[in-house]
């Protein structure tokens, strides 16, 4: 088994569903549609708004959903739609860079602490310990207290709290693979720490990853969401879909629909990683 | 084999002792990044060379950074937590009232969440499988797979706006009567008790499941035990331990949502200081604030740890 087919075959059977003797569930098969769909928005938004995001197209603030304005409007009453529409930009692709950011580092640091072992192994075991002891919601206010809040800090902010949980998960699957006798021989052999890592590690743990992955991203995506809540992710004139519902908090008291809503697409997103990552096929998940 | 647990116990100590010690540095270091001269913002219109330099001197601001980083910490230990920048007070007495408020806040919502939560989360165990398990299992993966402050939205449009039987708003000082206490104290708890209950529940329910697939379990049930008395009297006492490690750890993401729900409840809370400081860059305040939330954080996790190492029977 060697790493390039395996991990091909992961990436073409989650977007072709049955083939290739994988077999998702309908639940997965849901899960995963509404995923993509929110990933085809978040790419191609602007081609698809009906109105200018900035723009003040409705007289009346907190309007109700009608056929001009599927979703309402907010409160200056901009569209609602367009702006979830362009929000999905920010919260889909903050998250996935922060996500790919800290599963990359964490699963590297994880398989090199567990080939490598000894005090290395010690030292960054304790280092990421003790930076996992702080709140991931704490750490994100004190590092925009001091910084400031701008997109490429919240992705580094993000990332560098999602790494030790990464790290954790990787190097306990890493140090399983570590006692088997391929890998004794394979040391015998002289092949290189780096080999050792690439090809001999990483091809067996890489489902349990990438699942590792999916629950990572649905953490970013609510830290996310409850910084730019309080005010303090993406920053006005954007707005990802927290800072949306911040925006609009004032409308709450009616129930105005531009509250929900922004509320709905964060669940409907973090709830359909969920069930996808819950209904893998068996293979995917139990790799290693 | 006592000493091994004392041994266990203590090392778990120092470690959190270590861990303490690598947060405040972060925390001294993550706020001191700050572009720009402190004095020279704090005196704003006033700032001549003369009056900078003069305070930059009596705030130590003119040491190097790991000098003022051991004056803080012993500061710190003395208690003095330093002067707010913003409006000149002792950081400490900011603080002593709205720690108060959250502690309260932080214990009417354990009182209600951990029995509701064990419940919920032993009965699932109990009848796995089953729809009323089912129920509880998506809910659970719901509550868990949203953010906060929905959750509190929520809340506010079911209760308050739909029902219209709590106030939105909540403020903790004007309290007369106990109808009064229970409208103020309702939303925040509701939606405090959510969030923790649902991580309880989960974890409850996966360590009940794991002491009934033992083999002692499955052998009690084989010499006819019934139902209950194999859950109460064979599975529970050994599953203990990891539900105790349960309670501890979930409510330790008490802390998370204690600063969202806060902030949306207008709750007087060390929290809502700790957001409203951020805004007004008010470094002292900030840096207590945190290092009071590390160190319940810490003090909740180390105390979960250090049950799950007492509550191991073979290290007895």
């Amino acid at each position: 088994m060697t790493m390039t087919t395996s991990s091909t075959s992961t990436k073409s059977d989650r977007i072709s569903g049955t083939r290739l003797g994988y077999r998702f569930n309908i639940v997965g098969i849901v899960g995963l549609t509404v995923i993509l769909s929110w990933a085809l928005v978040a790419v191609f938004a602007p081609l698809i708004l009906p109105y200018p995001v900035g723009e003040i197209v409705d007289l009346d603030y907190f309007g109700p959903m009608s056929r001009d304005f599927w979703f309402g409007s907010d409160y200056l009453g901009r569209d609602m739609l367009s702006r979830i529409l362009m929000g999905a930009r920010y919260t889909v692709g903050i998250s996935l860079a922060a996500v790919t950011i800290a599963c990359f580092s964490g699963v590297v640091l994880g398989m090199v602490a567990a080939v490598a072992g000894g005090w290395l192994d010690t030292i960054l075991s304790r280092f990421l310990d003790a930076l996992n002891s702080i709140p991931s919601k704490l750490f994100g206010l004190v590092v925009v207290a001091a910084v400031g809040s701008s997109i490429p800090v919240l992705i580094l902010t993000l990332s560098v709290i999602y790494i030790p949980g990464a790290y954790r998960f990787a190097r306990a699957l890493a140090v399983n693979i570590n006692a088997m006798d391929f890998i004794t021989v394979a040391r015998i052999r002289g092949e290189s720490t780096l080999y050792l890592i690439r090809s001999e590690i990483l091809p067996n743990i890489v489902g349990p990853v990438l699942a590792d992955l999916g629950i990572r991203f649905v953490f970013i995506v609510l830290l996310l969401s409850g910084l730019s809540f309080l005010g303090l992710g993406v920053q006005p004139p954007y707005a990802d879909w927290g800072a949306l519902v911040r925006e609009n908090i004032g409308g709450l008291p009616f129930g105005a629909p531009a509250v929900i809503f922004p509320s709905l697409a964060i669940a409907s997103l973090t709830i359909s990683v969920n069930l996808l990552i819950d209904n893998l096929p068996q293979k995917i998940r139990d790799r290693a | 084999m006592n000493n091994r647990v004392l041994s266990l116990v203590l090392s778990r100590l120092l470690i959190a002792l270590i861990t303490l010690m690598i947060v405040s540095f972060a925390v001294f270091f993550a706020t001191t990044l700050l572009p720009g001269d402190t004095a020279t913002i704090l005196l704003g219109q006033a700032a001549t060379p003369e009056a900078v330099e003069g305070l930059r001197k009596a705030m130590h601001l003119d040491e190097p950074a790991l000098f003022r980083f051991f004056r803080w910490v012993v500061g710190l230990l003395q208690g003095d937590l330093g002067t707010s920048y913003a409006n000149e007070m002792p950081v400490a007495d900011l603080i002593a009232g709205r720690f108060v408020n959250t502690l309260k806040l932080a214990g009417v919502t354990a009182l209600f969440s951990v029995p509701i939560a064990l419940t919920l989360g032993i009965t699932a165990a109990m009848l796995r499988g089953s729809l009323y398990d089912r129920a509880v299992t998506v809910l659970t993966i719901g509550v868990i797979s949203v953010p906060e402050f929905m959750i509190a939205t929520s809340a506010v449009l079911i209760f308050a706006v739909y029902l219209k039987w709590l106030p939105a708003l909540s403020f903790a000082n004007e309290v007369t009567s106990l109808t009064d206490l229970l409208r103020i104290y309702a939303m925040p708890v509701i939606t405090l008790t959510f969030v923790i209950s649902a991580q309880m529940i989960r974890m409850t329910r996966a360590a009940v499941i794991e002491t009934l697939n033992t083999p002692y379990v499955e052998m009690a049930l084989l010499k006819g035990a019934s139902r209950p008395r194999m859950v109460f009297r064979h599975a529970l006492p050994n599953a203990l331990g990891p539900i105790v490690n349960a309670v501890a750890l979930s409510l330790s993401y008490l802390l998370g949502g204690v600063i969202i729900v806060e902030t949306i409840f207008n709750y007087p809370g060390i929290a809502k200081l700790m957001v409203d400081a951020v805004a007004t860059r008010d470094l002292p305040l900030i840096q207590s604030c945190a290092m009071i939330f590390c160190l319940g954080y810490l003090l909740l996790i180390t105390t979960a740890d250090i049950i799950a190492i007492l509550s191991n029977p073979r290290l007895r």
